[in-house]
């Protein structure tokens, strides 16, 4: 059953990943970009990642994709062909694809502990309790500077899209 | 068949060439920035697969942090695609290069 689910968002969430970098028109490609997400919360779940699942759902295929969305809509561009492939693009294929293919031989060769299953079972991993925990105490210091971040972000952002007069 | 840690890295590795292929390939701003998405989304499997293999939560917080920062830095990203867009009426990346050595 695991293994079934596995495989279904494994095709899935490839399939559509293909379909992010292959659509024409950018909008097609940004709701691609989407289903990856959802697809990959799935698996999140799967990995008993309940809360990281839900963020990535709220956030990621929520907040961040209508930005985009948002940004697309705004621009109003105009489809420009691409043209002729370029010698950098076809290296850059093969660049990806000789990637792909040695990453997936080494971890297929490589046997990490364990190869049958997962290492340990932790009863309550996920769980907002644990990583709320986890956050606010281990983690409390790098958790304030993403705060700072997001600020400088917003502010940042703020400011590179006013209009000089 | 037992799923384990090997093949959610597997996966994680195909999605993550996916990525380099389209921001090596695509001239399209937007669909480069998206493609930098899925790259990032593929590490976050990875690590969320390995925070389950050890039984650390470690992992996810780690995602937390990397979501955090992929917010702002599409804000600031889509910023300078608008401004870039003003000012160029283009998001081709060919077009701008005024960098480029």
């Amino acid at each position: 059953m695991e293994a079934f689910f596995f495989l279904l968002l494994a095709v899935v969430s490839i399939f559509s990943g293909l379909m992010v970098i292959l659509q024409k028109s950018p909008v097609a490609s940004v709701l691609f970009l989407v289903l990856t997400l959802v697809c990959v919360a799935a698996l999140f779940v799967m990995l008993s990642a309940p809360f990281i699942a839900a963020i990535q759902v709220i956030i990621y295929a929520g907040a961040i994709m209508v930005l985009f969305l948002f940004v697309l809509m705004l621009l109003n561009l105009q489809r420009f062909t691409e043209g002729a492939w370029s010698r950098f693009q076809i290296t850059g294929v093969v660049v990806a694809a000789v990637l792909a293919v040695v990453t997936a031989l080494l971890l297929r060769a490589v046997p990490l502990p364990a190869d049958s299953g997962f290492l340990r079972e932790t009863p309550g991993l996920g769980s907002v309790e644990a990583v709320g925990l986890s956050l606010f105490t281990e983690y409390l210091l790098p958790f304030e500077i993403a705060s700072f971040l997001l600020l400088a972000g917003i502010i940042g952002a703020v400011i590179l899209s006013r209009r000089r007069p | 068949m037992i799923i384990s840690l090997n093949h959610y890295l597997v996966l994680a590795a195909l999605l993550f060439s996916i990525g380099v292929a389209g921001v090596l390939t695509r001239r399209n701003a937007i669909i480069i920035f998206a493609s930098i998405e899925l790259m990032m989304n593929a590490v976050n499997l990875a690590f969320v697969a390995f925070a389950r293999h050890w039984g650390d939560v470690g992992g996810q917080i780690f995602v937390f942090f990397i979501i955090a920062v992929a917010a702002a830095e599409v804000a600031v990203g889509l910023a300078i695609i608008v401004v870039l867009f003003r000012h160029r009426e283009t998001v081709n990346i060919d077009k701008v290069n005024l960098l480029k050595w």
